[in-house]
């Protein structure tokens, strides 16, 4: 069939720039909502120029035009055929008291997975500076390197030089907290996508250097002083990195499949918006316990007594759990990945 | 299926449409952009706030970390966001995200392709993510394939100029009608279509070459049909070209 292809082009020529048009229009202002007419318009152009390309697609000598209407055609049909729900905005805070818990619950048995892991690491760590007092030296990463010597040398320093720190300096370590916990978050969560392993082998590496600190203290008689020190942001950290933990979990089930019927695309899909809400929800948390971990762990008795700091940490543990467990149980469930900010 | 370099997606309505994949190089000289423009935001920013350091004290550097970090991440996903699927080093190769079903990207999908590139750029340089990108069907590194994405080239979009078949001049095989009716039995739709690419592209022919491409291609219509000396003397071969086509197109009057 010779298309004639001048006149084809002419007659057809100002739908497709009419659609071109639609199109720019649409993809600077998505949250635009088309009114009836509009939508009538933009779908028969729509088709129109399918049907160009269809006629064109016979006709493969032309590879310029069919360039250019594929690539309307190709716009068009993610504004015709996207039928996920388009997002509507969530306020912050919802997201924070309602879609967070909600997602964290919906995946539940993944994070005690991820606790049980840490805390079989825990107990190797644990175990192993029990048995042998040198394995300190070569688990421990640098940046624990004040935990080398003996705790009870840290313990007498710390407490006698109580003005160690400076606001200034004290911030940048707050920082410093933030940047590289987020940052071993994010990795276990990515992790998920070795199947797991990754994910599993940074949460017993925790664990271990975990079990190790502790026990540590706890043999040297300083449990109080343990106590006071790790629990005000611990007990956000460490199930902050478990919750991260539970997201690459979420993410190795997807990928595996077991149990599931969907294919690996739709499960990934399907996983997608709860893994982003998990890492969002764990970046905030971990802010947080930066913060207390620069200002106020750091600060050892006598400027601040243990007992305080260690009802501190009880209070922040029990708030935790219970924004987990019970926030946004009364509202109406949101659906999954409705985090969308404004792309202005 | 076997490895493609295109993304077919076949609409409702039958209509299939690709979109060519990037490949791994083009997509790794994109980030080489992107992670010059980070790199160079980076170091304003250390001076900045390097200047602002001296009189403020240590806080601004409590803050420069923070805004580092914040700027690594985020400077992929708020440009893919923004953008729809680019970034600085993207736009300047060509190249943009999309949904692999031909759907509208969601911000979801840009943060799992993006915070993935922690596996992606393991060891170092991307490795398992080129390895990824070589070995998928759809070259996609991990955070694609997790957040359901492809990376495509976009061609350069001009409205193609088909002012190029007709040059406004007189066709003088119009007096002729009978050597016309002989051309139009004669020239194949192949010939024809030829003859249309050759014009339609003659702009971006080297000058020599479009003078021996369409030397060849006269030569080959006068051989088909012999039009008399007063219609082809004065016109050259890429008007003659023209003329053939006019007349194996041209509707005729009923």
């Amino acid at each position: 069939m010779i298309v004639d292809l001048p006149r084809f082009a002419r007659t057809e020529q100002p739908f497709w720039s009419e659609l071109e048009t639609f199109l720019d229009r649409l993809e600077r202002n998505p949250q635009r909502r088309l009114p009836l007419e509009e939508v009538r318009r933009f779908h028969y152009l729509y088709e129109r120029t399918s049907a160009g390309l269809a006629r064109l697609g016979g006709f493969a000598t032309e590879p310029e035009t069919r360039r250019y209407l594929e690539s309307l055609v190709a716009r068009a049909y993610g504004e015709v055929h996207e039928t996920r729900s388009r997002q509507h905005r969530l306020s912050p805070l919802q997201w924070f008291f309602q879609t967070l818990p909600q997602t964290f619950r919906r995946h539940v048995r993944a994070f005690w997975i991820s606790v049980g892991i840490t805390l079989a690491g825990a107990l190797f760590g644990g175990f192993a500076v029990a048995l042998d007092p040198d394995a300190k030296a070569t688990v421990l990463p640098d940046m624990f390197a004040n935990h080398l010597g003996d705790p009870r040398e840290r313990v007498a320093r710390e407490e006698s030089n109580p003005d160690l720190a400076s606001a200034g300096r004290m911030s940048s370590f707050s920082a410093q907290l933030m940047v590289n916990n987020i940052t071993v978050s994010i990795r276990a969560m990515a992790l998920g996508m070795t199947w797991g392993i990754g994910t599993i082998i940074i949460l017993f590496y925790n664990g271990v250097i975990l079990g190790l600190v502790a026990v540590d203290y706890v043999a040297a008689g300083q449990t109080r002083f343990l106590l006071g020190w790790l629990l005000p942001h611990g007990v956000i950290e460490l199930p902050a990195v478990m919750m991260a933990g539970q997201a690459g979990l979420v993410l190795a089930h997807a990928l595996i499949g077991r149990g599931q019927r969907l294919p690996i695309r739709g499960r990934l899909r399907a996983a997608s918006a709860d893994v982003v809400t998990l890492i969002f929800g764990i970046a905030v948390l971990l802010v947080w316990a930066g913060i207390i971990e620069a200002f106020f762990s750091q600060l050892h008795a006598p400027v601040l007594p243990y007992s305080i700091k260690i009802v501190f940490g009880c209070v922040e543990f029990v708030l935790l759990i219970l924004f987990l467990s019970r926030c946004g149980k009364s509202g109406r469930s949101a659906s999954p990945g409705e985090l969308e900010p404004s792309p202005a | 299926m076997s490895k493609t370099n295109t993304l077919q997606i076949r609409t409702p309505e039958g209509v299939v449409f690709s979109q060519l994949l990037a490949g791994p190089l083009t997509r790794f000289v994109a980030w080489l952009v992107d992670f010059a423009t980070v790199l160079g935001f980076q170091i304003l920013i250390g001076m900045i706030l390097g200047m602002l350091g001296l009189l403020v004290g240590e806080f601004i550097f409590a803050l420069q970390f923070l805004l580092l970090f914040v700027l690594n991440f985020g400077y992929t996903i708020a440009l893919e966001w923004r953008w729809r699927g680019q970034t600085l080093g993207k736009r300047a190769m060509r190249l943009r995200v999309v949904d692999a079903q031909g759907l509208r990207l969601k911000f979801n999908q840009i943060v799992i392709r993006n915070l993935l590139r922690m596996v992606d750029m393991l060891p170092l340089f991307y490795l398992v993510g080129g390895i990824a990108c070589l070995l998928s069907r759809r070259a996609q590194r991990l955070g694609d394939f997790a957040a359901n994405t492809v990376v495509v080239r976009i061609p350069k979009l001009a409205t193609p100029n088909l002012e190029q078949i007709s040059s406004g001049k007189y066709n003088s095989f119009r007096d002729h009608p009978h050597l016309e009716a002989r051309l139009r039995q004669y020239v194949s739709t192949q010939e024809a279509s030829l003859a249309m690419q050759a014009l339609l592209r003659r702009d971006s022919l080297d000058p020599v070459a479009r003078v021996e491409l369409f030397a060849e291609m006269a030569g080959h219509f006068r051989e088909l049909v012999e039009f008399p000396v007063e219609a082809t003397e004065s016109i050259t071969d890429e008007q003659y070209v023209r003329n053939v086509l006019e007349s194996v197109y041209r509707k005729l009057k009923p």
